[in-house]
């Protein structure tokens, strides 16, 4: 048989189907099947019925809205001043702010956890508000870093232009950059939005024992459960499809963002 | 004054991302393990951190998870973008969008979906570690896929054909001049493999052998624990890595000390 280059495709494409394919079929499977192995939508029924689960996902979708506030609240002004800023060396400034992203996440929630006890005392008394700190911390720099290059690379003329046309700088803000960073912002929003539900070993260093929809996961895993564990993972799974379908404007800055 | 306003902001954003990092590191030099409270200058910490075995075993244990998955995962996704960027539409479509489902995933969700077929469907043992390698290759190819992909649709289509007709064999003409001119992206897909792999928690605590920890997994049952030298000694390890990081990052400035190289950088 003669080499040809699309042969090299052939190892890929069975790894993606043997370790991503099959998995969410595999995952489909449990869903909807009971212990006994049979087909129900018992699974499905129960996590829209139950109290606690629907409660978790309320609970998850607020502290996701929260954080993504905060962290573009944050974010936004730093991207903008540094995307104006006029000095020597702004690459290595942007690299600065982006660093920690390369420090394990961990170690730098434990960081942030020892100073928070140092100003709170025992963490325990504000949970919410810890969580929200916590995970900030954890994701402002994948918000920075594509609001950064959505503003860097907006045309400076037309900033100019509006200004010729006699707009103030407010004004010009609103109707020109603030637009023209929206993919920047969409691309920040499904990059903090989608981890600060699941990601709930923030909320386990911090003490605050309300699950979210990851943590789920984590209990049904743990008490054996792959039936309902498959299932919360099948919800999460939909959300982040109509996530990523709503986002498809935004550009693609996902964690490969993260180098070079 | 706008100038003010903005360094203002650059100063409260510095303060925020680092102020944790630094005090950590400043207390991770004191003999006290409250963060606030006054200490006397030791290296305990770090002589801890160096000489417990279960710290280093973890600690290497995480490295080398993390060079052996971005091995694969570099060599899986480099193959893996050239044979799909010469394949028919229809393939590439799949691969494209097979490819995006670990990027836009939950870890989580990654995670406890290996787990389940390999370890609950066919009763494979988590002590092998395939199942703990399998599940960070698959968090990284699609990441080195999406750094090789641009450099090929770059690169010029007819060196390849050129280095055939000047009577190479195929995979001569590919090692020789294709890869050389991926160089760059397969480069950074590497990087990227392994900081994804070392930053990983989710992935791990689902497909990991039950007395192997990487330093998250470590790290979250630590701070459940009250153990507190092995508490401060973490505090030892973090400004190790911070101080790390930063000796990269000036090296990898120093070194594509052009412009291109600082515009490629910001763009990431």
């Amino acid at each position: 048989m003669r080499f040809s280059r699309k042969m090299l495709a052939v190892p890929y494409i069975i790894f993606l189907v043997c370790f991503v394919v099959l998995p969410l079929l595999v995952l489909f499977y449990y869903a909807f099947t009971g212990s006994d192995g049979y087909f129900t939508i018992n699974n499905l029924l129960d996590f829209f019925t139950d109290p606690n689960t629907t409660g978790t996902l309320v609970y998850s979708m607020m502290i996701a809205l929260m954080v993504t506030i905060v962290c573009l609240a944050i974010a936004y002004p730093l991207a903008l001043v540094l995307s104006f800023a006029d000095i020597p060396r702004k690459g290595a400034l942007v690299m600065v702010f982006v660093m920690p992203m390369w420090i394990n996440f961990t170690l730098r929630v434990t960081a942030l956890k020892e100073i928070l006890t140092f100003f709170e005392g025992n963490l325990a008394y504000h949970p919410l508000f810890n969580t929200v700190i916590g995970m900030t911390y954890d994701f402002l720099p994948f918000m920075i870093l594509p609001l950064y290059n959505s503003i860097s690379r907006m045309d400076r003329s037309l900033l100019e232009a509006a200004s010729d046309l006699g707009s103030s700088k407010l004004h010009a803000f609103m109707k020109v950059t603030l637009p023209l960073s929206v993919p920047g912002i969409i691309a920040g929003i499904s990059m903090v939005f989608l981890p600060a539900m699941t990601n709930y070993v923030v909320l386990d260093m911090l003490y605050n024992s309300t699950y979210i929809m990851g943590s789920l996961i984590g209990s049904y895993f743990s008490a054996y459960d792959w039936h309902n564990g498959s299932m919360i993972a099948l919800v999460l799974l939909v959300i982040i499809c109509i996530f990523t379908l709503l986002s498809e404007g935004g550009e693609d800055n996902t964690r490969g963002g993260a180098l070079l | 004054m706008k100038k003010l306003l903005g360094f203002i902001v650059i100063v409260f954003g510095l303060v925020f991302i680092y102020a944790p990092i630094i005090i950590l590191a400043v207390y991770s030099f004191l003999d006290t393990p409250n963060i606030g409270a006054a200490g006397n200058f030791t290296l305990d910490n770090y002589i801890t951190l160096f000489t417990t075995e279960e710290l280093s075993q973890m600690i290497w244990g995480t490295v080398i998870l993390a060079l052996v998955s971005a091995v694969i995962s570099t060599f899986l996704g480099t193959i893996g973008a050239i044979g799909t960027y010469y394949s028919r539409r229809r393939t590439q479509a799949f691969v494209n969008t097979v490819n995006q489902v670990p990027v836009v995933n939950a870890d989580v969700v990654t995670g406890f979906s290996i787990c389940i077929l390999l370890v609950i469907l066919f009763g494979m043992s988590k002590e092998t570690f395939f199942p703990l390698v399998v599940g960070h290759v698959t968090m990284c190819t699609p990441f080195v896929y999406l750094s090789v992909l641009p450099k090929l649709k770059q690169m010029d289509q007819s060196i390849y054909e050129a280095a055939l007709d000047l009577g190479a064999s195929p995979a001569h003409a590919l090692m020789s001049v294709v890869i050389p001119q991926l160089a760059g992206g397969i480069i950074s897909g590497f990087m990227l493999a392994v900081t994804l792999s070392l930053d990983d928690y989710f992935i791990a605590t689902y497909t990991k052998p039950a007395t192997f920890d990487t330093i998250s997994t470590y790290v979250v049952n630590a701070t459940r624990g009250s153990h507190t030298e092995i508490k401060t000694a973490l505090w030892a390890l973090s400004t190790v890595i911070f101080v790390l990081v930063v000796l990269i990052v000036i090296g990898m400035n120093l070194f594509s000390d052009n412009k291109e190289g600082k515009e490629k950088m910001q763009k990431a």
